[in-house]
Parts: C-alpha cells; structure tokens; sequence
C-alpha cells in the first residue's frame, strides 16, 4: 500500500447536509444504572459463584469429619465469602496499582491484575479470610473464639488445604470465565462493526440525495421524452443491481467495471445537463482483466460530488484503464474544484473504503493514490493493481 | 400587475419541468429569472425582485440557504417587499425538520402535482394578504414586518444547522503561509475574520493574514461566545467590539478596540446587538 495520505475532498461551496444528517444516527450511550442496583448485581454475580462452593466445601468437611453439617456449613460460608470478598479486593487493588504504574491492557480492563499479583494475593486472602472467618463462625455459633480448632492440628491443614483449593479454583473459574466474556464482547464488537461498515457502504452507494433526483428526472422525462426516460431507467436498473451484488461476488471484468461506471455517470449527466463531460477509455487487451466490482464507484462519485457538482461551470470527468508492466493503472481525473488544502486533511468514507479492499485483496502490491491533477484545476486518483489474479 | 417568481435550480430538466408545471397551475405567474446556481439567484433576485423564489438547496456555489441568507442581507430596505421563499430539495431529512419547524416553505423532490399546486394556493393567498394590507399598498417601507418575520426564520434555519454540524476540535493557533513562510497566529490575538472570495483575511490589532479556508470550514473550530457571526462573510471577537450603531435600514454599524475600520452587521445579526 501507498503510504502517502489523501488529503480529503471538502466541499466549499456547500452546506455539508449529509454529515449533519446520518441516516442512522449513532446509538445514544445506554443510560448507566443507579449505583444500589449496580452493586446488587455485582453482589449477585459473587454470591451466586461463592455460595455454591461454599456449600459443597462443607459437604465435603462433613464427609471428611463425619461431623454436623449445618455448623460446617456456617464455618464454610463465613470463611468463603470472607475469603472471596478478599480476592476481589485484591482485583481492584491490583488493576489500580498496575494503572498507576501505567500498564494497560485487555485484562487490566476486567479487573485482572494477572497472576503474578493475584497467585500471593490469593493464598493471604485464604489465610486471612480463614482467620477471619472462623472467628465470625465461632460467634455466630456460640463457640467463642476459634481457638479449639488449634487442638487438632491434622484437621486444621485438611481445612486449609481445602480452603486454598477451592479459593485458588474459585479465582481461576472467574478469570476464565472473565477471558471468555472479554473475548465475545470482542467477537460482538466485531460482527456489529462489519455490519454497520455494510450498511454506511449500501448508504454511500445508494445515497438518497441521488436516488431522488435521479427520480425527479426520470419523472419529467417520463412525459416529455419517453424513449431516453426508458434508457435512463434501464442504467438506474443496471445501476442499482450492480450496487446491491457487490458485496456477493468477489471479481468481474474490467469491461463489467467500466459499465457500471459508465450507468452512473450516464444518470449524473442527465442530471447535470451540459455541466458534465464524460470519456471513459478503456483499451480492448484489458476488457476481461479482473478486478473487484465498484472499486472505481467511490472515486467517481467523489469527482462529481465534491469536484464537479459544487463548480457551477461543471467540467469534465475521465476514466481510464493502462498497463504498466505486470501493473494495470485505474485514473479517475477531472477537472473540478479540486481537493481541499490545508487543515482537513483526512480520508473520507469513500476513499478510506478503497484503500481497505486493496489492502484485502492485494496487500502491497496494490496502490492507491489522490493527488490534484497534474495539468491544472481538479483532481486525480490513481489506482495500481496487479495483472495476475488477487490472493486473498 | 402579474406575480413574478424566480426559479434557481442547477438541473436543467428540473427546472424546466417545474416551469412547465408553474405555467400550468399558475398561468399568471410571470417568470423573471430561471438561475442554475446560488451567487445568479442573489444576483438575479436583487435586479428584477421577484415575488416569490424556488431555491434549490444543493446548487453549485451558494447552497439555496445560503442564497435566502445573502438575499436578506442584501436586500433594499426601503424597497420592494421581501419575495417569499419556497426551498427546494430531493433528500434532507434534518433540512426538512427545520423547515418544519421554522414553517418555511418547502417542496421535496421529485415534486407532484398535488403538492405544488397546494404550495402555489398557499402562495397566492400569502400575496394577497400582502396586496390587502394597507400599510404595505401605501408605502413599501411598510413590509418590514415580512422582512422581519423572514429574518426570523432564517435565524431559526441557521441556527440549526450551525447546531447540528459535528463539533470541531478548538483551534489555537491559526497558520497563515507566504511563500515559504508560515507565521503562526494566536487566535486569542484575532480580532476578526473577514471572508473575502476564496480566502479568509485574518485580522489581528497589527497585522493582516490571508489563509485558505472557508468561514464555514472555521467557525465550528471557533468558541462561538467568543467569537460572533455578524454578517455572512464576517466573525468578529465580541470583546473587540467597542460601539454599535443600527441605521433605519437595519443594518448595525460596529466600531473596534484596537482597529481603527468600521465593520457592518447585517440585520440578520442584528438581534445580537440590543441594549441589556
């Protein structure tokens, strides 16, 4: 791909009326929730993992021990919760931490700190949350302080071990699961992102402000000429197919290109009267050459809409196809207003489009390049691709 | 005496159907002018002063709003009554709304019959209204308030498409080229930006630069309390203006801390300027 950035074609002369109204207007942000519900949440999404190890530790126990469930159970979920409130905290404190330090990061965005913090964090969290835990039990049960449990101190490492395990397991299932929720929400981004990208396409090509003028012609000549009205529907048919089977196939000749072009900018020259020239070239050794379809589309309509349209003289508009080597060489040139100087320098929806399915197609062997046109007012896009077929 | 109206339109079968379609609904109607861009409609309304103007929105040069708004700048006061305006336009859905909204006139293209001849009974009535009132057949000076009320909706207009342009970032500094040279310019030093043909004259308290940008290109980038649209082709510094001065014919004359010229606003801007 070329390098060189294309400075964007601006339109002087005009209002901007499209960018000032999208179609489809961005999604307003969706409303964030009151904070108490927001914590219910987070609470649910805790407790609903917690309780559940919670409790199957102390079936566990009590199978071990052979001793009273319910008094395990208390033990178990004042020391697990204890234990999982610790590790959160630890996540938050972690991710801060390594913000500060000025990491970022994927993980960082989901509260993972990684587990070369969480690995230690973890195993205190269990100590403490145990500690912590039992003593909270033991009161709640009526059994003083938990000290009793020091008398056994065989029991107390099963405990332990047993603690650690679920506490290290517990960490590893949110973090996993945490991975796989980051990797959807990317797998979603991306799916909405392509859709939307066809829809912005389907737009640019069938932009309404063309549609119904192009009807608004069609109607007057539906009365007073009804011959070059029937032609004109017919390029506004080929048009319209061509446009709306894009995205299906992947390549059509030269000559099936130059077509297409040619039934729009037949439909731009009823429009525009004498204000439009056109000469499309296209040598007979290049008709059956290759080439993704509408590829030139989005240059044309560039050099009408921000060229030609806004000059009130008109001008003119050249299409042309050469060999240059193993290259074959698109032009668009015409003589319009020419592209904008300066500060707006920025690819515009079209141009960037072209750009992204060479680099597809293509990858660096193709080119694509806007410049102001050599001889003079106007402009001019260059396109190199290779002869032999695309490899994507 | 006959209605007159001027057509600008840059689609030559358009406008010719909406001719034909005009001279049948409205056989009195006289057509003075029929313009296929925005600067030849100004030019053409402010010669002949039709009575009413079909104005294309998207034309070359001067977009039809564009137009309307240079029209009300320009217009002779005291003079001829104010034409009115029906916008013209294919596909603009936020124009719509404003025009809507600012219960402007407007036709959506292509243009049924139906639809125009209403438009044209709602012309006719708006002219006769005009003819019977007194104060207008007796002197011309006394159409003001039409003038006014389309002052008003231009404003309305505007307005709104200034607030739905996207937002620009601020700009800074402002990078005036000689040749080679590029001097850098504070804006916080400009004391007001003059539109002039292709270009924009930069004017500080000492010094003058010409930069290639369009008023409309720089204004979103400005901070529009500090910086004040007086007149299509000019965006003054507020802080900068020391007097205000309006004349009968609306316009308001404003002189500068720190220049010695005069600058004129139009009465479209005119409102800005009112004692508090």
């Amino acid at each position: 791909m070329n390098a060189r950035p294309a400075p964007a074609r601006t339109r002087p002369g005009w209002i901007d009326w499209p960018t000032m109204n999208p179609a489809f207007p961005p999604p307003a942000a969706l409303p964030r929730p009151a904070t108490h519900r927001r914590l219910g949440r987070v609470l649910w999404r805790n407790l609903r993992v917690g309780v559940p190890v919670c409790v199957a530790v102390a079936l566990l126990i009590s199978l071990i021990f052979r001793d009273r469930l319910v008094q395990n159970l208390v033990f178990s979920l004042c020391i697990g919760l204890s234990i999982q409130a610790l590790v959160q905290l630890g996540r938050y404190v972690g991710t801060a931490r390594q913000r500060r330090q000025g990491a970022q990061g994927p993980e960082l965005d989901h509260l993972w700190p990684g587990w070369h913090w969480m690995g230690p964090w973890v195993v205190g969290a269990a100590l403490l949350g145990y500690a912590f835990g039992a003593t909270l039990g033991s009161a709640l049960l009526g059994m003083g302080t938990p000290l009793h449990m020091l008398a056994n101190p065989r029991a107390l490492i099963i405990v332990l071990v047993i603690t650690l395990l679920a506490s290290g397991l517990t960490t590893y299932f949110y973090v996993t699961r945490g991975r796989l929720d980051a990797a959807e929400a990317a797998a979603q981004a991306a799916r909405r992102a392509a859709a939307e990208h066809q829809l912005m396409l389907l737009q640019s090509q069938l932009e309404p402000h063309m549609l119904f003028n192009t009807l608004a012609n069609l109607r007057v000549l539906i009365g007073s000429d009804p011959a070059r009205a029937r032609d004109m529907l017919d390029r506004l048919i080929a048009f319209l197919r061509a446009t709306l089977n894009a995205s299906r196939s992947s390549l059509h000749p030269l000559a099936a290109e130059f077509d297409r072009v040619g039934d729009y900018l037949a439909l731009m020259a009823v429009r525009m009267g004498p204000r439009l020239v056109l000469q499309l070239d296209l040598p007979e050794a290049l008709r059956q050459v290759p080439v993704p379809p509408l590829l030139l589309q989005p240059l044309v309509e560039n050099s009408i809409k921000h060229g030609l349209e806004p000059q009130v003289a008109g001008g003119r508009i050249e299409v042309g196809a050469r060999r240059e080597g193993s290259a074959l060489v698109l032009t668009v040139r015409d003589t319009g207003i020419g592209l904008a100087s300066g500060s707006a320098v920025q690819d515009g929806f079209g141009t960037a489009q072209v750009r992204e399915r060479l680099a597809t197609l293509y990858g660096d062997r193709a080119s694509f390049l806007l410049r102001p046109a050599p001889d003079g007012a106007g402009a001019l896009a260059e396109l190199r691709l290779p002869l032999e077929a695309p490899t994507g | 005496m006959n209605p007159t109206a001027l057509i600008a339109e840059d689609e030559p079968l358009l406008a010719e159907s909406l001719q034909a379609e005009l001279a049948t609904l409205w056989p009195q109607l006289q057509l003075l002018a029929s313009v296929g861009d925005g600067a030849s409609a100004v030019r053409e309304a402010l010669q002949h002063a039709p009575q009413v103007c079909f104005l294309d929105i998207r034309m070359p040069g001067l977009t039809g709003l564009e137009a309307a708004q240079a029209l009300a700048e320009d217009w002779p006061v005291p003079g001829p009554p104010f034409p009115l305006l029906v916008f013209v336009t294919a596909y603009d859905q936020y124009a719509l709304q404003a025009f809507e909204a600012q219960a402007v006139d407007y036709l959506v293209k292509p243009v049924d019959t139906p639809r125009l001849a209403a438009c044209v009974q709602r012309l006719k009535a708006r002219l006769a209204e005009r003819q019977a009132s007194p104060a207008a057949a007796g002197a011309p000076a006394a159409d003001a308030p039409s003038l006014e009320q389309t002052l008003a909706q231009l404003r309305g207009l505007l307005g709104q498409a200034g607030g739905a342009a996207a937002p620009a970032p601020r700009l800074e500094v402002i990078q005036a080229s000689v040749g080679n040279l590029v001097h850098l310019v504070p804006v916080d030093e400009v004391l007001y930006f003059e539109a002039a043909d292709k270009y924009l004259r930069v004017v500080t308290a000492s010094h003058e630069h010409l930069i290639r940008l369009s008023l409309r290109e720089l204004q979103p980038q400005l901070d529009s309390a500090k910086f004040w649209q007086v007149h299509r082709s000019l965006v003054v510094r507020a802080s900068a203006i020391s007097t205000a001065l309006r004349d009968e014919s609306g316009k308001v004359f404003l002189t500068l801390r720190g220049r010695p010229e005069k600058l004129t606003a139009s009465r479209l801007y005119a409102h800005l300027f009112k004692g508090m």
